[in-house]
């Protein structure tokens, strides 16, 4: 029953080209995951975490293999197809927050509704639906530079959810906070799998959330060296 | 995206870096404020010349030494002394569609009365030159035929010549020294009233011809015959009256060039008119590269502002920005600037053109065409400085972007 994988990897290398050498960062990576999977990655610094994830997330093309998200061969697309998955399917998370500075967290979370045409005012009501989800509500209109990390890393997944995607990214999303924030911002993830059914993917260090996932991928040189379900 | 959207989306990315957009805007400010501002010189002083020729007539002739095919190289007179004053008679006698006739030379004199100096044009003329001029006496009189077959050395002021020399003071039977000979003055020429400018019409001293020839230049022919015909329609039969008359009286020999030419004022308008074009076009040219310098500050403040803002472009392009979405933003924030830029520009001219009327005094039109080209060209030049950091900006791949710091 291969369709109702909604991720799908066969065989994914990626090679990296630095001047004379090439940097193997993934050498076959093959796995499935399911509509609603909570999936977290672990492994070593320079396994290829990051990587993997770019590939998954579209920002990234694999140097070979083959990727299917629902069902579909995502290495045939072109640049534009790619951007309108990560706009309407793909919401991502990273560890620096990647926030618009001097920008307001409503302005910041309704970036990826101006790349889908969203008429503007419908697009505000979406982004303060998404703030009021990850806990904003009344700090819509303060820069993202007068929030606290933990803040930013809302606005962030207010900024992942606000499209309504299948699938949210997280590489390391707890890496820049402390233990009692980053708790949060887990049970956060947590509500918005149970809840809304979205795929998560999460890249981490952090026992805690390796505990909540339902599935865990350990990575090491580029490969998958274990995989547990719980 | 739609155009509405990147337009605001461009607006909102400008607000936030308030002095920096200034500051690329400002290049751009003073190139087309630079455009319009030389542009209105040079129409204003077009015009000036349209407006002078105008007011002197249409039914105007000057007869001029040298051939037509000489005009070019000699453009004033002197070179060529085919003229006399004999010409002037005869054609005044014979020609029946010419009505007043005047002959003139001229040159240049330092003049003095009592303590002031002034130097100045000084025209030797015939009495009709009120008349063909059509420049009247506002005191006292203007010299007749007589004082001009005596040699009288009497002079008429240009009102310019009176304010210096004489400085509000009666001037009249006054006497003057033009090159140490001493004149008395007769009259004065009403004002033509303008200051400033190139060259002051006022800035001028009349005396008869047969007393410039004889005690000022030294020489027997003139440089140059004014005419005015009886009527405007009879402008062209009398110039080719006078061109049989003074063909028969040089004995140029049918079918050989004559050594005079002759020029309605239509044709004269025409050439000035022409010259101050190419002033224009000059002044334009000048301010265009102004406008130029201005386009290539957008482009490196563009570049540095892409360079700056790599992380920015990383996160538009996870969310799902397309390359072109990316192109079109920093595209549409250069056209933005660049067409705030010249719409300020446009102000900044028009200011600029009143200040210099109001000081230095020259005449200067704004017209919509050099506005609408300035606006024009600095739309463009938005776009075309403008494309190449937006271009590499839409090129950037996004995981570098995000990484970068
Ligand atoms: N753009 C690149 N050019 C060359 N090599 C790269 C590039 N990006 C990653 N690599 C290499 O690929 C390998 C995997 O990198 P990746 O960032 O995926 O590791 P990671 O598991 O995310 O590590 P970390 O836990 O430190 O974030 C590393 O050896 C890295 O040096
Ligand atoms: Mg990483």
């Amino acid at each position: 029953m291969e369709n109702n994988y909604l991720i799908k990897l066969e065989n994914i290398a990626r090679t990296y080209q630095v001047g004379e050498t090439e940097v193997r960062a993934l050498r076959g990576i093959s796995l499935q995951i399911q509509q609603g999977d909570l999936v977290a990655i672990m492994g070593p610094s320079g396994s290829g975490k990051s990587t993997l994830m770019n590939i998954i997330g579209c920002l990234d093309k694999p140097t070979s293999g083959k990727y299917l998200l629902e069902a579909e061969e995502v290495s045939s697309f072109n640049k534009d197809r790619l951007a309108q998955i990560r706009n309407k399917k793909i919401g991502f998370v990273f560890q620096s927050f990647n926030l618009l500075p001097r920008t307001t967290a409503l302005e910041n979370t309704e970036l990826p509704l101006l790349y889908s045409n969203v008429p503007s005012k419908k697009a505000r009501e979406k982004a303060m639906e998404a703030l009021s989800m990850v806990g904003l509500n009344g700090r819509e209109l303060h820069n993202t530079n007068q929030l606290s990390g933990g803040e930013q890393q809302r606005v962030a997944i207010a900024r992942a959810l606000v499209n309504n995607p299948s699938l949210i990214l997280a590489d390391e999303p707890t890496g820049n906070l402390d233990t009692k924030t980053g708790a949060e911002i887990i049970s956060l993830f947590q509500a918005l799998n149970k809840d809304k059914n979205i795929t998560m993917i999460l890249v981490t260090h952090d026992p805690d959330i390796a505990n909540i996932s339902h599935k865990k991928i350990y990575i090491r040189d580029g490969l998958i060296v274990k995989q547990e379900s719980t | 995206m739609k155009t509405l959207n990147t337009i605001r989306v461009a607006l909102r990315a400008l607000t936030r870096n308030k002095m920096r957009s200034f500051l690329t805007a400002l290049g751009i400010i003073i190139g087309v404020g630079a455009v319009i501002s030389m542009i209105s010189i040079g129409q204003g002083a077009k015009k000036a010349v349209e407006d002078r020729f105008n007011s002197m007539g249409t039914n105007l002739l000057f007869v001029r030494p040298g051939s037509m095919s000489f005009r070019g190289r000699h453009g004033g007179s002197g070179t060529f002394n085919t003229l006399t004053p004999e010409d002037t008679e005869a054609i005044s006698e014979k020609c029946n569609a010419v009505k007043y006739v005047s002959p003139s030379v001229s040159g240049r004199a330092q003049t003095v009365y009592q303590n002031k100096n002034w130097n100045t044009s000084i025209q030797g003329v015939g009495a009709y030159y009120p008349e063909i001029r059509n420049w009247p006496v506002e005191e006292g009189v203007f010299f007749d035929e007589n004082m001009i077959k005596m040699f009288a050395k009497v002079c008429v002021l240009g009102s310019e010549v009176k304010k210096n020399l004489f400085e509000g003071e009666d001037s009249i039977g006054q006497v003057i020294r033009i090159k140490k000979i001493p004149f008395r003055v007769i009259g004065v020429l009403e004002s033509k009233g303008e200051s400033g400018g190139w060259f002051n019409r006022d800035d001028i001293i009349v005396i008869p011809y047969t007393t410039a020839q004889k005690r000022l230049l030294g020489i027997t022919h003139v440089q140059s015959i004014d005419v005015s015909a009886v009527s405007a329609v009879r402008t062209n039969e009398a110039k080719e009256q006078i061109e049989e008359l003074l063909r028969i009286r040089h004995r140029i020999a049918p079918g050989a060039e004559d050594d005079f030419h002759i020029r309605n004022m239509s044709e004269i308008a025409e050439g000035a008119a022409e010259s101050s074009r190419i002033l224009t076009y000059l002044l334009g040219g000048i301010a265009s590269v102004s406008l130029l310098v201005g386009g290539i500050g957008i482009m490196n403040i563009m570049l540095v502002s892409v360079t700056e803002r790599i992380r920015e472009i990383g996160i538009r392009i996870s969310v799902g920005a397309r390359e072109k979405d990316i192109l079109r933003q920093f595209l549409t924030e250069a056209i933005v600037l660049s067409i705030l830029g010249g719409l300020i520009g446009i102000a900044v001219g028009i200011i600029a053109s009143k200040l210099i009327s109001h000081f230095a005094g020259w005449q200067t039109i704004v017209n919509i065409g050099s506005v609408a080209l300035a606006f024009l060209f600095s739309g463009s030049v938005g776009v075309f400085f403008g494309f190449y950091p937006a271009r590499k900006a839409s090129k950037l791949d996004p995981i570098e972007a995000l990484r970068y710091e």
